[in-house]
C-alpha cells in the first residue's frame, strides 16, 4: 500500500502490517481513519501526534493509544494491557472492557472506558483524566499524582494506595482503600468538576451528587518512622 | 622477700564482627528508628578488577607499537534493529543520572565532556532537560518506571532509549528524592508538589516480565518509527537469565550495573547487600549471548566501579562492548574533591567519604538543586574535566591493548588475563596466575 498520502482512509490489517499502519497514521497530519481486523494487535494508533479521528473496528492488544496527543482514537471493543499508556492529550475511547493499567501514567487527555477496567487502572496518573462506565479493578490509581479517575460502578481493593494529588470519584462501592487514601468531601467545586468529565466522557445523564470523593490524606509525604506501618 | 609474678596485659580487643563502622550503626539505628539512607555504591571490599592481571605479550604473542600503530576504540551499539545506531568513538559512556539528583550544572558538564570525546550521556529519573539534549551530541534517554516528565516528544529527539528494569545499587528498588531536592523546577517535571518527599516505583506501570516487555519494546520502536536503538538495563543479580530474557525481548543492548555503581539515595542496607559484584556478572551475561549467538550482535555494556583504563579494558576482555561511568564521572567533574574540605567537616564528613547525596547540601554543587551550590560548578570547566578523563581511560585501555597484541580494543580477550585470588578466578572465568586451574571449569 502508499502511505504517505493517505486521508480519510481505511486502514485493513488484514492486508497491510501494522508497521504500515502506525506510519501512516504518524505521517497523517488531519483526518479520519477507519482501522479494520486489528485481531488484537500490540501497539495499534500508538505516538499519534496529529488532531486525527481513528476507529478501530474490532479488539486491540497491549498499549493502543499510547503516548497519544491531540488524537481521537475509539476502539470498538475491548482492549488489552495498557491502554492509552503515557497518553498526553486528545481522547482514547473503549466501548467495551480494558484490561489493566489503563491509563497509565497518563499525563494529559481523556480516556473514557465504556465497560470494566482491569487492575491498575490509572497507575501513576499524571494528570489524565480517565472515567470508567463499569467498575475498576484492584489497586487503581495506585501511586497516582494528579488528574481524576472517575468509576460509575464499583472499584476493587486498594483504590488509590499511595497517591499523591489525583482525586478519585466512585458511584458504587470501593472494596477498599490503599495507604494513605481517604475520603473527602464533596464540595460544589468537586460537583462541577465531575459534571464536566462526565459530560466530556458522554454522561450527560448521569448525577454527580451519587458519587464519593477520595484523594491523598498526605500524612506520608514526608517519610516518619511513625507511619512506618502505614508502608 | 618474694614478688608475685607479673601477669602479661592483654591489649584491649575489638571485635571484627562488631567493629566500629557496626557499633556505631547499631547506635545511630537505635537513636532514630529509621534506616540510613544515602548515595553512591557498594563500599564494603569486593572482589573486583584489581584482582585480574593482564599477561601482554611474550614469545607467543607480540605487541603493537605504542603511539605508531592503531588500535581501534569505537564502537557501534543497537544496529541489530535499530536504523540508527549509536556510534561511540570510545568504548566509555556516561551512565543515567537524573536532573533532579544532579544539579543542571553538573548535567551541562557530562553532556559536555561526554561530547566532546564522541560519546553518549544518559538521562535519569525525572526526564529530559533542554540544556542537557542541548549539550549531548548522543543522549540516551532512560524510560523509568516512574515515567517522571516521560514524554513521546522527548522519546523521539533522544538517539536511544535505555527501558532500565534496574540497577546495580538496588536491584528490585526503586528511586528516591527526598523532599530537600524537589525544587519548583524539579516538582513540575515529576508532577509532583513541590518539596515532599518522592518515592519512585520499583516495577513499570504497565509490563511485568519477558513476554510483557517484548510488546513494550515494539511500543517504543513503532512509536519511533524503528530508529532508535533499545537498550535494557538491570542490576547485577541474575546475569545469564536476565541477559537471554533481555535479548528474547528484543533489545538492542544490555547493559549491566554491577552492586558497585552508584545511586542517588537509597537504603544503605539495599547497598551492600542486594545485587552482585560486576566482576561476577559479566562472563555469565557473555555466555547467555554466545549461546544464543548474539555476542557482539546484541551489544553489552557494563558498568559499577570501573575508576581506569584498566577496569575497561578488563571489562572488554571479558566479552563486554563497552563500559559506562557514574560514580568516576561525578568525581573527575569535582565530587568529593579536597578544596571543600572545610564545608564536608562541618556536615560531619570529609572529602573521599561524603555521600549524603539525598540531602542536598553538596559542596561541590553536583548533587544538589540549591542554586548558591550549585553556581559554584562552572559547566565548560567541568566539561573539559571529564573530556580529560575519558580520555585517560581511553589511552590507557588501548596501552593495554597493544601490549596484549590487539589493534582493536575489543579484541581483548579472557586468554588475556589472570587473576590473583581464587574468588576472581572463579567468577572471571580465568585461570589463577601460575596456574591452568579456573575454579568451576577445569574441573579440579
Amino acid at each position: 500500500m502508499t502511505v504517505a498520502t493517505l486521508r480519510n482512509s481505511v486502514l485493513d490489517l488484514a492486508t497491510a502490517s501494522l508497521r504500515d499502519v502506525n506510519r501512516t497514521l504518524h505521517l497523517a497530519e488531519a483526518g479520519s481513519f477507519e482501522v479494520m481486523h486489528p485481531n488484537g494487535a500490540h501497539a495499534l494508533a500508538c505516538g499519534l501526534d496529529a488532531p486525527l479521528d481513528v476507529t478501530i473496528r474490532g479488539h486491540v492488544g497491549y498499549y493502543c493509544g499510547g503516548m497519544n496527543k491531540t488524537a481521537s482514537i475509539t476502539v470498538d471493543g475491548n482492549a488489552g494491557t495498557g491502554l492509552a499508556e503515557n497518553i498526553m492529550s486528545g481522547t482514547v475511547r473503549v466501548t467495551g472492557d480494558a484490561s489493566q493499567s489503563a491509563g497509565a501514567s497518563g499525563h494529559g487527555g481523556l480516556v473514557v472506558i465504556e465497560g470494566d477496567a482491569s487492575a491498575r487502572c490509572g497507575i501513576s496518573m499524571k494528570g489524565v483524566d480517565i472515567v470508567v462506565g463499569g467498575s475498576v479493578g484492584h489497586m487503581s490509581a495506585f501511586m497516582a499524582q494528579a488528574g481524576s479517575l472517575v468509576v460509575l460502578g464499583d472499584a476493587g481493593d486498594a483504590l488509590g494506595d499511595s497517591i499523591y494529588e489525583a482525586r478519585l470519584y466512585v458511584r458504587g462501592t470501593v472494596a477498599s482503600l490503599g495507604a494513605d487514601c481517604v475520603e473527602k468531601p464533596m464540595r460544589d467545586e468537586h460537583q462541577a468538576e465531575l459534571r464536566v468529565l462526565l459530560d466530556r466522557a458522554g454522561y450527560a445523564s448521569v448525577d454527580p451528587a451519587a458519587f464519593r470523593r477520595y484523594g491523598s490524606a498526605r500524612r506520608l509525604y514526608h517519610f516518619k518512622v511513625d507511619n512506618v506501618g502505614a508502608y | 622477700m618474694s614478688q608475685s609474678p607479673k601477669i602479661p596485659r592483654t591489649l584491649p580487643r575489638k571485635s571484627a564482627t562488631f567493629d566500629d563502622h557496626t557499633l556505631a550503626e547499631i547506635r545511630r539505628a537505635a537513636a532514630t528508628g529509621i534506616y540510613d539512607i544515602r548515595g553512591a555504591g557498594a563500599k564494603r571490599r569486593l572482589p573486583h578488577f584489581d584482582d585480574l592481571l593482564f599477561l601482554g605479550a611474550s614469545i607467543s604473542r607480540y605487541p603493537l607499537e605504542g603511539y605508531r600503530e592503531a588500535c581501534r576504540t569505537d564502537v557501534v551499539l543497537g544496529d541489530r534493529y535499530a536504523s540508527k545506531p549509536i556510534h561511540l568513538k570510545i568504548p566509555i559512556t556516561i551512565a543515567g543520572m537524573s536532573f533532579g539528583s544532579l544539579s543542571a550544572q553538573a548535567k551541562e558538564a557530562l553532556g559536555r565532556g561526554a561530547s566532546a570525546m564522541g560519546t553518549s550521556t544518559t538521562t535519569g529519573d525525572g526526564g529530559m532537560t533542554d540544556e542537557e539534549r542541548r549539550h549531548s551530541t548522543q543522549l540516551v534517554y532512560q524510560y523509568l518506571p516512574s515515567r517522571y516528565g516521560m514524554n513521546p516528544d522527548d522519546l523521539r529527539r533522544a538517539d536511544a532509549i535505555e527501558v532500565v528494569v534496574g540497577q546495580g545499587a538496588k536491584p528490585g528498588g526503586g528511586g528516591m528524592l527526598l523532599g530537600q531536592k524537589i525544587s519548583a523546577r524539579v516538582a513540575a517535571m515529576r508532577s509532583l508538589p513541590e518539596g515532599i518527599d518522592q518515592r519512585s516505583a520499583c516495577r513499570h506501570p504497565d509490563w511485568t516480565g519477558p513476554d510483557d516487555l517484548e510488546i513494550k519494546i515494539r511500543e517504543l520502536r513503532e512509536i519511533t518509527n524503528w530508529e532508535k536503538p533499545i537498550y535494557v538495563k538491570v542490576g547485577a543479580s541474575r546475569p545469564y537469565y536476565d541477559t537471554a530474557l533481555a535479548v528474547k525481548s528484543g533489545a538492542d543492548v544490555v547493559v549491566l550495573d554491577g552492586m558497585q555503581g552508584g545511586t542517588a539515595a537509597t537504603q544503605e542496607v539495599f547497598i551492600e547487600h542486594v545485587g552482585i559484584p560486576i566482576l561476577a556478572a559479566i562472563r555469565p551475561a557473555v555466555a547467555a549471548l554466545q549461546e544464543l549467538d548474539m555476542h557482539r550482535k546484541v551489544q553489552l555494556v557494563v558498568s559499577g566501579g570501573i575508576r581506569n583504563g584498566a577496569d575497561v579494558a578488563k571489562c572488554l576482555a571479558l566479552g563486554a562492548d563497552a563500559v559506562s561511568i557514574g560514580t568516576a564521572a561525578l568525581v573527575a567533574i569535582g565530587d568529593n574533591d579536597p578544596r571543600w574540605e572545610a564545608e564536608y567537616n562541618a556536615l560531619g564528613t570529609t572529602a573521599g567519604a561524603y555521600d549524603d547525596w539525598h540531602e542536598g547540601t553538596d559542596p561541590a554543587g553536583i548533587t544538589t538543586q540549591d542554586p548558591a551550590l550549585a553556581a559554584r560548578l562552572d559547566p565548560v570547566e567541568a566539561g573539559r574535566r571529564l573530556a580529560n578523563y575519558l580520555a585517560v581511560l581511553t589511552l590507557e585501555c588501548q596501552t593495554i591493548a597493544r601490549a596484549n597484541g590487539k589493534s582493536d580494543v575489543r579484541n581483548l580477550e579472557p586468554e588475556d588475563l589472570v587473576a590473583l585470588t581464587v574468588e576472581a578466578a572463579a567468577m572471571a572465568k580465568v585461570p589463577l596466575a601460575g596456574t591452568d586451574w579456573i575454579p568451576g571449569v577445569s574441573g579440579r
